[in-house]
């Protein structure tokens, strides 16, 4: 049996070469277990071709990965028993109804009998009600749903979901967030890769940016976010016809009675008051605007270089 | 027996049973076409065995045709559909091993041939009855036969990426394979040439061993067949194993 203190995932050294192409350019990684933790990056950077690898879907061609201290290769059965995979593509198998998909997904997890987690899956994803329908039948977001009960038909302590909620609509989304994060709540370790960056923002404790193949930043999100200077004080002034030379100089931006001030720590925010004031300003309104993982998210990847 | 191979051996049958219009009536009707048309128009003109009529002679060659091609469609199309299809994936992700794939995709393979041929001796039964002198001689032949196809379909269903490859190896290896082994004739009415060509063609030695089961005569001994037959199995056996272990083209 694992320990508390064992990852949930350990990657080290991934190298995956196709050709000449190298989708990974040497990955480590340490996910602990009960972590919400997203995997971001453009198209191409090779998250997929990571979760392929963690999931015995491709072989590295150098380097190793432990699912729950189980080697992905030497210790597959552990390893795989220990893992929910949510592919990206919407693939899905014509020939069966829900409930059958879902009862042969079990049976190749060893599990006979499953009827009751399965409903209770079925329950939760909103899907009862074509427990009996044929997969062909199933719109997109359906299909998407059956995707991710049937990555967690043997309830694995870790799962990995491949952008699930691309092309899928609002309502359906929060419907799935909702799911993931009571998963996340009830100890269940969490990998996702999204392009939606406020959704890894609002989900994820911390996050990895992959580019073209390497970790270019991994942190906590709050640290991530405060590595951009892009807080601001917003400012509505009286009095104040051009930008002093005191605020000029910390960039500020002065446009029809705006004023907006960039800062790197909310310490600041009272001398950066202080000086308006003395430059002869009346403040109107004072609004505090966060950084983004969006704006993160570009100039980490712009200051990485190409 | 694991959980897993039985479940992935009832999803092998279940696919092709849901489709069995397909999978099991039309092979079965054109076995029986084969065999009123060419019983038909060559009964009386061709006695390949002594005391044996042309339409008995011809019934267990086509049985064994049956069950060797179904054999190989299916486990090659249920692998290339899932290729195709992305949703191999779902036999990929769990804990099965590669000794359980094999022998779940083998086995729903031999079960298909097995359901087809009989569905085609059933049929025959309307033109001529010629009881089973070997039993166990027959029964095999027909194992391993539809064995070494179900192993060539996984063989060729993991190598082909698109069902035009597939539809070249069907056509251009199993097709005249099973042409040039003496279903509708014995290979001693051909040239000797052919008849050279026929010895080095292990389908020839499973249809001759079956026939041999069938009727306790045959062009072979069956011995030799049987010898010939079980090292086919064992080196397609292998090749698979070895393509499935190593993850060739699944495990990218
Ligand atoms: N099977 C493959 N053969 C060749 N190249 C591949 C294969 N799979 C992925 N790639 C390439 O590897 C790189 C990483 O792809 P991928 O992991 O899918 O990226 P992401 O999921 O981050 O969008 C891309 O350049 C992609 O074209
Ligand atoms: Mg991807």
């Amino acid at each position: 049996m694992p320990s508390i203190d064992t990852p949930a995932i350990q990657v080290r050294g991934a190298v995956k070469q196709f050709g000449s192409l190298q989708a990974l350019a040497g990955v480590d990684l340490e996910i602990r277990q009960g972590e919400f933790f997203g995997l971001l990056g453009p198209n191409g950077a090779g998250k997929t071709t990571l979760i392929s690898g963690l999931a015995g879907l491709q072989r590295l061609t150098a380097g190793s990965i432990q699912v729950m201290g189980h080697d992905v290769i030497a210790d597959y059965r552990e390893a795989r028993r220990a893992l929910g995979v949510v592919p990206q593509e919407l693939v899905f198998d014509p020939f069966f109804s829900v409930r059958e998909l879902l009862r042969i997904q079990s049976g190749y997890f060893g599990i006979r009998k499953n009827d009751d987690w399965i409903d209770e899956l079925l329950a939760s994803l909103d899907l009862t009600t074509k427990a009996d329908t044929n997969m062909r039948q199933l719109s997109g977001g359906m299909k998407r749903r059956v995707l991710v009960a049937q990555a967690l038909v043997h309830k694995p302590p870790v799962i990995v979901l491949d952008e699930p909620t691309a092309g899928v609509d609002v309502e359906l989304r929060q419907t799935l967030w909702a799911f993931i994060r009571k998963l996340n709540e009830a100890g269940h370790t969490i990998v996702l890769t999204t392009h939606y960056l406020e959704e890894a923002e609002e989900l994820c404790g911390r996050i990895a940016m992959l580019k073209a193949g390497r970790v270019v930043a991994l942190d906590s999100t709050p640290n991530l976010l405060s590595r951009v200077s892009h807080h601001a004080l917003k400012l509505r002034v009286a009095g104040l016809s051009s930008l002093p030379a005191s605020l000029a100089a910390r960039d500020a931006v002065l446009q029809a009675g705006g004023l907006e001030i960039p800062f790197a720590s909310h310490s600041q925010v009272e001398g950066l008051l202080a000086t308006v004031r003395e430059a002869g300003a009346e403040i109107l309104e004072v609004e505090i605007a966060k950084p983004d993982l969006e704006q993160a998210f570009i100039e980490i990847m712009e200051g990485e270089g190409a | 027996m694991s959980t897993a191979f039985l479940t992935l051996l009832y999803k092998e049958m279940l696919r092709f049973w849901k489709v069995s219009f397909q999978t099991v009536a039309a092979p079965v009707l054109s076995s029986v076409l084969y065999l009123m048309i060419f019983g038909h128009v060559l009964e009386g003109r061709l006695q390949p065995f002594e005391g044996v009529s042309y339409t008995s002679f011809l019934i267990p060659g086509l049985v064994m045709m049956s069950v060797l091609q179904n054999a190989f469609a299916n486990s090659s199309s249920s692998l290339i559909q899932s290729k195709i299809n992305g949703n191999i994936i779902f036999v990929l992700l769990p804990p099965i091993s590669y000794r359980e794939f094999y022998a779940a995709y083998v086995l729903a393979s031999i079960v298909r041939g097995l359901v087809v041929g009989f569905g085609v001796w059933l049929a025959s039964l309307f033109f001529s009855w010629s009881g089973v002198a070997h039993p166990l001689w027959a029964l095999a032949f027909v194992l391993m036969g539809a064995a070494i196809l179900g192993s060539l379909g996984l063989v060729a269903g993991i190598w082909a990426d698109k069902f035009d490859q597939l539809g070249a190896f069907q056509n251009f290896l199993i097709m005249p394979l099973t042409m040039l082994s003496g279903v509708f004739y014995s290979i001693n009415s051909l040239p000797v040439f052919w008849q050279q060509v026929s010895h080095i063609n292990p389908f020839f030695f499973m249809i001759d061993g079956f026939r041999y089961g069938i009727f306790g005569q045959s062009d072979a001994s069956p011995w030799l067949s049987l010898a010939i037959v079980g090292c086919a199995w064992l080196a397609l056996t292998v090749l698979s194993l070895q393509m499935l272990r190593r993850g060739y083209k699944l495990r990218g």
